[in-house]
C-alpha cells in the first residue's frame, strides 16, 4: 500500500490497516460484521447477566484495593462511631473502612452487591426463557449444560463473596454451612476441618473464600462464558416462530451497526440502572450487624435471595429425622434437603437429554417453541418453578408469620404441604392452560379473530363478525412441531425392554393430550363453509351496512 | 432411510402439512425518521442531547467525590458522597445507553434480513478427511498398536493427579476429639456474655435469662471464637415445679436454674430466643424449637436432638459453676458422635 492512500484513509483507516496487516482482522470484520442477530426482549436476559458480570469485575477490582482478607483481631478505629473500639477481624474492619472512610467505597460496595443479585437473577430468568422456548434442543444441549454450570458458579461467587465482610450475618451463614458439612456421613467432620483450617470459625476461612471469590470462581465464569458465547456464534441465535423464520435461516438485524449500538448501549443501561439503585437503596448494611461472634444472632435473618431456596429446604425438613445405624448417626434432617436440592439441580441439567430420549427428534431446532405449543414441557417447567418457589418462600417462614400475624408452626406446615402439592397443581393447571391457548389459536386460524361487532342477518339471525388474521399472524399460529406418543415396540430380538416400556409411558404423558396444528384440509374446509362471517373484513361502511340490513 | 437421515430423524414428530405457504418476512414498516428528514434531524438532536446529559452526569459524579470529603464521625458526608457519585454515574451511563439505543432504533435501518444457517455437522468430505488425520496420527504414533505404552500411559495419567489432591491434606488438622469437648470443666464459673462477670445464683431471678460463657474465655490468647462457638450456654431459672427433670439428672440443676448449650443441634446457629410462658427456646435460623421444661426436647422444626444440658451447681461463694464438661457433643450431629 502506498503512502498516499494511507494518508487518505485518515486515523481510523490507518489503524484498521495497521491491525489487518499484523492480525488479519479484515477477515474477522468481514465474517462477523454483518452477522445476523434476531431481536426479542427475552434475548436480553442473558445479556443482562453478562453485563452484570462485567460490572462485578469492575467494581470488585476496586474493592480488592481496599479490602484485607485477614481474620486477625483489631480494635476498630474508623469513622463509624457506634463501633469505635470494638474488637473485630481485619476483614470486617476493612469492609467498614470501604463503607465509611473511602470516598466512593460505599457506592462501589453497593454496586457490587446489587450487580451480584442481578447477575444470578438474570441468569436464572435467562435459563427459564431457554427452557420454556425449547432453545436447549439439538444442537444446543451442551450449551444448556454450560449455562447451568454458569448459574451454579454465579451462586458460588455470590456465597463466597457474601462471607467476606466477616460480619455477624455472614458468619451465621458460614456456621450453617459448617453444620451441614459436619452432617455428611464419614467425611463430614474432616471436610469441615479442612475448610475452616481447624475448628469453626478458625482464622483461615475468609482468606480461603477470598481466593475462591476473586480468582477461581471468576476465572471459571470467564472460561464458561467464553465457551457459552462461542457456541452461540457456532449455532447462530435461535429465533421465535413467525413468517420467514425457519430452521435453516436466521432473521434479524446485522451486528454492525444495529447490534453494536443496541447491545453496547444496553450495557450502559444495565450499569446505569444498577448505579441508580446502588445510590439510593442500601444493601447489606454490615455496620448494623456487628462483627462475627458465635453467640448472638438477630431474628429474621435472611440469606441473599439465590441461597434462599437451600435455606428453605433446610427449614422444611420435619423434626426427628436423624437415624442411627450401628451406632453411627446420619442427620437426615440435614441430608435429605441436601440430597433433594442436588437431585433437583441434576434434573435441571439433564432435562434436554431426558426430553430428547422421549422424542428421539434428532433434527436441528432453531425456531423456538411458543411455550403453549409444548404443553407438557411448559407444565414441567411450571412445576419446577413452583417447587423452587416454595423452597424459597420456606426461607421466609418466620417473616411471613410475623408480618401476617400467623402461627409460625402453621406457616411451616403449610409450606411442607405446598412443597408436595404445589408442583402437582402447577403442572396440571399449566398443561390445561396451554391446551386451551392452543385451542384458541386453532379457533383464530379457522374462524378468524372476534371483533366484538354483532350484526343481524336479513333472516334475523345474529352473528358476531369474525375478522380473518393476516397471513403473517396466521403463519405464527400454524407453524409448530407436533409429536405423537409411541407404543412399546419389540426390539431386534423380539423383546420389549423395560426402557422401551418406560419411554412409551413417558411419551404418553408428554403427548397423549395434544392439540394438532390446523391442517391444510381443515383450513380449506372452514373457509369454504361459512363464508360471510369470516371471508374478509368489511372494506367499507357500505358493506357493513349491507350486512346489517 | 439413509444413515444421515437416521441421524437427523424426526423421532416422534408428526408430519402435518401447513394450511398456507410460509408468507416470508413481513414487509418493512416505514418509520417517521425514514420518510421525513425533519424527524430524522429531531432524532439526531435527541441523541446528541442524551450524550450531552451523560457528560453532565460524569461531572456530577466527579463533583460528588470532591464536594463531600470524609469527616470522622459525620455519616452524612459518606451518605452524600455515595449518593451523588452514584446518581452522577447512573446519569452518565444512562445517557450513553439511551442515546445509543435511540440511535439504533430511529436512524439505523430496521429492516430484518435473513441469513442461512449451516448444520453443525461437518460435510462428509471434511469428516472423511478428519478421520484420515486421526488414523494417520494413530498409525504414526502406534497408539492403538502398542498396547504396553498405551496402558502404562493410562496408569501414569491416573496416578499423577493424586499427589495434587494429597498436597491439600494440611488444609486442616486431623479431627481429634475436639468436637466432643468444650472449655467447661468442673468448677468453671458461669459468666455473663460478653462481659465475663461471674454469675451468682442469687442474681438469677425466676424467669430471667442469661447468655453465658465460661469464666476465663475473654482472657484466652487464641481460639477465643472457636471455644465460644462450642461453649456458649443459655441459663434460665424457672419455677422448680415447672421442670420435668430426668431423675438421673436431677442434681444437674440448682433450685430451678438450668443451663443448656446455646448451639443448635440442627446446624449450629445460636438458639437465642426464649419464650417465658411456654419455656420454649427458638432458633431464629431454621425455627427449631426446644422445650426447656422438658429436657430441651425438640418440639418443632428440623432439629433432631435435644440441646445438651450443662450440669451446674454453686461454689462456696455462691457463684454458679459447672460440675463438669457437657457429657455429649454440642452442636450439629456428626456421624461418629456416639462412638
Amino acid at each position: 500500500m502506498t503512502n498516499t492512500t494511507e494518508q487518505k484513509q485518515g486515523f481510523v483507516g490507518g489503524t484498521a490497516n495497521y491491525l489487518d496487516e499484523r492480525l488479519g482482522l479484515g477477515a474477522v470484520v468481514k465474517g462477523f460484521g454483518r452477522k445476523i442477530f434476531p431481536d426479542h426482549w427475552s434475548f436480553m436476559l442473558g445479556e443482562v447477566a453478562m453485563y452484570s458480570f462485567v460490572i462485578l469485575v469492575l467494581s470488585g477490582t476496586f474493592l480488592t484495593f481496599f479490602y484485607q482478607p485477614s481474620m486477625a483481631e483489631v480494635h476498630y478505629d474508623g469513622s463509624y462511631a457506634p463501633l469505635k473500639g470494638a474488637q473485630m477481624s481485619i476483614a470486617y474492619a476493612s469492609s467498614l473502612d470501604i463503607s465509611f472512610d473511602i470516598r466512593g467505597g460505599l457506592i462501589m460496595r453497593q454496586v457490587h452487591h446489587w450487580a451480584a443479585l442481578l447477575f444470578v437473577a438474570a441468569a436464572g430468568l435467562h435459563m427459564l426463557r431457554v427452557f420454556f422456548t425449547g432453545a436447549f434442543r439439538k444442537p444446543r444441549e451442551l450449551n444448556w449444560v454450560v449455562g447451568f454450570l454458569l448459574f451454579l458458579m454465579g451462586m458460588a461467587a455470590g456465597f463466597t463473596g457474601y462471607s467476606l465482610p466477616d460480619d455477624l450475618l455472614s458468619g451465621n451463614g458460614l456456621r450453617i454451612i459448617d453444620g451441614m458439612i459436619k452432617g455428611i456421613p464419614v467425611i463430614g467432620p474432616a471436610v469441615s476441618s479442612g475448610f475452616f483450617g481447624g475448628e469453626f470459625p478458625g482464622t483461615e476461612v475468609v482468606a480461603r473464600l477470598y481466593s475462591l471469590h476473586i480468582m477461581i470462581v471468576p476465572a471459571l465464569i470467564i472460561v464458561l462464558m467464553g465457551v457459552h458465547l462461542m457456541m452461540v456464534v457456532i449455532h447462530k441465535h435461535t429465533h421465535y416462530s413467525g413468517p420467514g423464520r425457519r430452521d435453516d435461516n436466521v432473521v434479524g438485524y446485522p451486528l454492525m451497526p444495529v447490534y453494536v449500538a443496541k447491545a453496547g448501549g444496553f450495557f450502559f443501561l444495565v450499569f446505569g440502572v444498577i448505579a441508580a439503585i446502588a445510590a439510593t437503596f442500601t444493601i447489606n448494611p454490615i455496620w448494623n450487624y456487628g462483627p462475627y461472634d458465635p453467640s448472638p444472632v438477630s431474628a429474621g435473618t435472611q440469606p441473599d435471595w439465590y441461597i434462599g431456596w437451600l435455606d428453605g429446604a433446610l427449614r422444611l425438613a420435619p423434626s426427628g429425622w436423624d437415624v442411627v445405624i450401628a451406632g453411627f448417626v446420619i442427620p437426615m434432617g440435614v441430608m435429605v434437603p441436601l440430597v433433594v436440592s442436588l437431585v433437583f439441580l441434576a434434573l435441571v441439567a439433564a432435562y434436554p437429554f431426558i426430553e430428547n430420549w422421549v422424542t428421539k427428534d434428532k433434527r436441528e431446532h432453531h425456531v423456538l417453541d411458543r411455550p403453549r405449543n409444548a404443553p407438557t414441557r411448559t407444565a414441567i417447567g411450571a412445576a419446577g418453578v413452583t417447587f423452587y418457589g416454595v423452597l424459597w418462600a420456606g426461607a421466609s417462614t418466620d417473616l411471613i408469620a410475623t408480618n401476617f400475624q400467623m402461627s409460625l408452626n402453621q406457616v411451616l406446615t403449610a409450606m411442607q404441604i405446598l412443597l408436595i402439592l404445589g408442583p402437582v397443581i402447577a403442572y396440571w393447571v399449566t398443561k390445561r392452560a396451554c391446551l386451551s391457548l392452543q385451542r384458541k389459536d386453532r379457533e383464530m386460524v379457522l374462524h378468524g379473530r372476534e371483533t366484538g361487532r354483532v350484526v343481524r342477518l336479513p333472516h334475523g339471525e345474529y352473528i358476531e363478525v369474525h375478522e380473518p388474521v393476516d397471513k403473517y399472524e396466521l403463519w405464527k399460529l400454524v407453524d409448530f412441531k407436533e409429536y405423537e406418543p409411541v407404543l412399546p415396540r419389540p426390539d431386534a430380538r423380539g423383546k420389549i425392554t423395560v426402557g422401551n416400556r418406560l419411554r412409551s409411558a413417558v411419551s404418553r404423558l408428554y403427548f397423549e393430550d395434544r392439540i394438532a396444528p390446523v391442517s391444510k384440509a381443515e383450513y380449506e374446509l372452514a373457509h369454504a363453509d361459512h363464508a360471510p362471517a369470516i371471508e374478509d373484513k368489511p372494506k367499507s361502511k357500505r358493506k357493513q351496512k349491507a350486512l346489517t340490513k | 432411510m439413509s444413515e444421515l437421515e437416521k441421524r437427523y430423524s424426526p423421532g416422534l414428530a408428526a408430519q402435518t402439512k401447513r394450511p398456507i405457504e410460509d408468507p416470508g418476512i413481513e414487509p418493512h414498516r416505514v418509520r417517521m425518521t425514514d420518510k421525513s428528514e425533519k424527524h430524522a434531524r429531531t432524532a439526531e438532536r435527541q441523541i446528541a442531547a442524551m450524550f450531552g446529559v451523560s457528560v453532565i452526569g460524569a461531572i456530577i459524579a466527579i463533583w460528588g467525590f470532591f464536594a463531600f470529603p470524609i469527616v470522622d464521625g459525620d455519616l452524612s458526608a459518606t451518605r452524600n458522597n455515595s449518593l451523588w457519585m452514584g446518581l452522577g454515574m447512573a446519569l452518565s451511563m444512562l445517557g450513553i445507553g439511551f442515546g445509543a439505543v435511540h440511535w439504533a432504533k430511529t436512524l439505523m435501518p430496521d429492516n430484518e434480513v435473513s441469513e442461512l444457517r449451516h448444520q453443525a455437522r461437518s460435510s462428509e468430505e471434511t469428516r472423511a478427511q478428519a478421520l484420515e488425520v486421526v488414523k494417520l496420527a494413530d498409525g504414526e504414533s502406534g497408539f492403538t498398536r502398542r498396547k504396553l505404552i498405551r496402558r502404562t500411559m493410562y496408569g501414569a495419567l491416573a496416578f499423577f493427579p493424586i499427589p495434587g489432591i494429597i498436597i491439600f491434606g494440611d488444609l486442616g488438622p486431623v479431627v481429634g476429639d475436639s468436637l466432643r469437648h468444650t472449655m467447661w470443666k468442673s468448677g468453671t464459673r458461669l459468666a455473663k456474655d460478653p462481659t465475663g462477670i461471674p454469675i451468682k445464683a442469687s442474681d438469677v431471678t425466676i424467669g430471667s435469662v442469661f447468655h453465658v460463657i465460661p469464666e476465663g474465655l475473654e482472657d484466652l490468647e487464641e481460639h477465643k471464637l472457636e471455644e465460644k462457638a462450642k461453649a456458649a450456654v443459655l441459663l434460665v431459672r424457672v419455677n422448680p415445679e415447672d421442670l420435668n427433670e430426668d431423675p438421673a439428672k436431677a442434681d444437674w440443676s440448682y433450685q430451678g436454674i438450668v443451663a443448656y448449650s446455646k448451639i443448635c443441634t440442627h446446624v449450629g446457629c445460636p438458639v437465642a430466643l426464649y419464650e417465658q410462658h411456654t419455656h420454649h427456646l427458638l432458633c431464629p435460623c431454621h425455627q427449631s424449637t426446644f422445650d426447656l421444661a422438658n429436657h430441651c426436647e425438640v418440639v418443632f422444626g428440623p432439629a433432631s436432638r435435644p440441646l445438651p444440658q450443662l450440669p451446674i451447681t454453686v461454689d462456696a461463694e455462691g457463684y454458679l459453676v459447672a460440675q463438669s464438661d457437657f457429657l455429649e457433643p454440642v452442636g450439629p450431629s456428626f456421624w461418629d458422635m456416639r462412638k
